[in-house]
């Protein structure tokens, strides 16, 4: 039963991805790329940059695009469900306690734990896109295989992040325009 | 703390209008979006004040999700109970839900055009430096804090993840585990963290 399989699967994401922003990359990698399938390597790279560029969280994004290609409306509309539930119940109940006791310091030192957790998740993440962004999905890593223009696009984008503080929407954006115009001269062939 | 009196139904009304409006017009992430919700509802709307606010904004980025809904429900909750969450809530998935909804539609058309997939692919490469730089910027503090327990955390969670495939779900709930023991561990102690 699909609506169930996405609810199940947008409620662990909901669950567990800590820390915001893109605590949640992991998540839904795992979920809807490894476990299901519902979306290739690329047409998860290419969700993250949709969000990138529309209003709206990472996760809550990742729902209502998932649903709507697995299962029409009522996909979109059970899987966006699924990912604020657990926030819904949770949130509730410590902002509920909060305002009765006004301490969280349990909460807080978990938390301490977590976060170092959360970096190398997310760094799990981000590794395995320029994985599929150098070599394709598929194909061995191999130095003849490599996508060198991407590699070259990947290393400007980060030096422009790094050391002239460019907006990260604007970097993405290029990166689109420059792999463009590199493919238009060499003549490459969509993959 | 002095807050107006309002009708009920007019706080919802309102409730419902600013967090459409500020998770429509929001980009850049749940941090932004909460800060934004600072100077709405403390600031403008004086309904809550700067120092609950403040701690409201710590619950929503304590607790799991994404942090805009997380900050839309506190202060859904604060202002209107349950209820108040729930509108809040609704309002803040909104705008996402359709703006989504269209771009998956065109999305199937649009990734066969020959440019379109070119650009989409290069800006994998585009998104792969935004999160390296992401990840640059948490591990530097992470490693800036000089904390050997945070740094064998975060290199072990690496390598489970991404050479040996461990689940992020596992990964979390084994920190979870450990930072409880831990907080325990110190309320034995009786060390004041």
């Amino acid at each position: 039963m699909i609506y169930l399989q996405l609810l199940l699967s947008f409620l662990q994401i909901g669950l567990f991805s800590f820390g915001g922003g893109y605590a949640a990359l992991p998540l839904i990698q795992d979920q809807i790329v490894s476990l299901h399938g519902w979306l290739s390597m690329e047409e998860f790279t290419d969700l993250i940059t949709i969000s990138q560029m529309t209003p709206g969280p990472i996760a809550i994004n990742a729902a209502t695009f998932v649903g709507q290609k697995i299962a029409g409306a009522p996909g979109a509309i059970v899987a966006t469900l699924g990912c604020v539930l657990p926030s819904c119940v949770i949130v509730t109940l410590i902002a509920g306690l909060y305002l009765k006791y006004r301490t969280m310091r349990v909460l807080q030192s978990v938390l301490g734990t977590l976060r170092p957790a959360v970096v190398a998740l997310i760094a799990s993440a981000g590794v395995s896109i320029l994985l599929t962004a150098f070599w394709g999905t598929d194909a061995l890593i191999s130095l003849a295989g490599t996508d060198w223009s991407m590699v070259v696009i990947f290393a400007a984008g980060f030096a422009l992040l790094r050391w002239a503080k460019w907006n990260p929407i604007l970097v993405m954006v290029l990166a689109g325009v420059a792999k463009l115009a590199f493919a238009l001269i060499t003549g490459e062939p969509a993959s | 703390m002095e807050q107006k009196k309002e009708p009920r139904r007019r706080v919802l009304l309102k409730l419902f209008l600013s967090t459409l409006y500020l998770s429509a017009f929001t980009f850049g992430g749940g941090y932004v979006i909460v800060t934004l919700m600072k100077k709405k509802f403390v600031d403008t709307l004086r309904w809550i004040d700067e120092d609950e606010m403040l701690d409201l904004v710590a619950i929503a980025q304590s607790a799991p999700g994404a942090i805009a809904v997380n900050g839309a429900i506190v202060v859904g909750f604060k202002l209107a109970g349950l209820l108040g969450a729930g509108v809040a809530v609704i309002a803040t998935v909104i705008p996402p839900f359709i703006i989504i909804s269209l771009v998956s539609v065109f999305y199937a058309v649009f990734r066969e055009n020959y440019f379109v997939s070119m650009a989409l692919e290069g800006m994998q490469a585009g998104v792969g430096a935004v999160i390296a730089s992401v990840v640059y910027d948490m591990a530097a503090g992470v490693f800036r804090g000089r904390s050997p327990f945070s740094i064998v955390i975060l290199l072990a969670s690496f390598a489970a993840t991404c050479f040996f495939g461990v689940n992020a779900v596992i990964v979390i709930l084994v920190c979870i585990a450990l930072g409880l023991v831990q907080a325990l561990w110190e309320k034995r102690k009786g060390v004041q963290p």
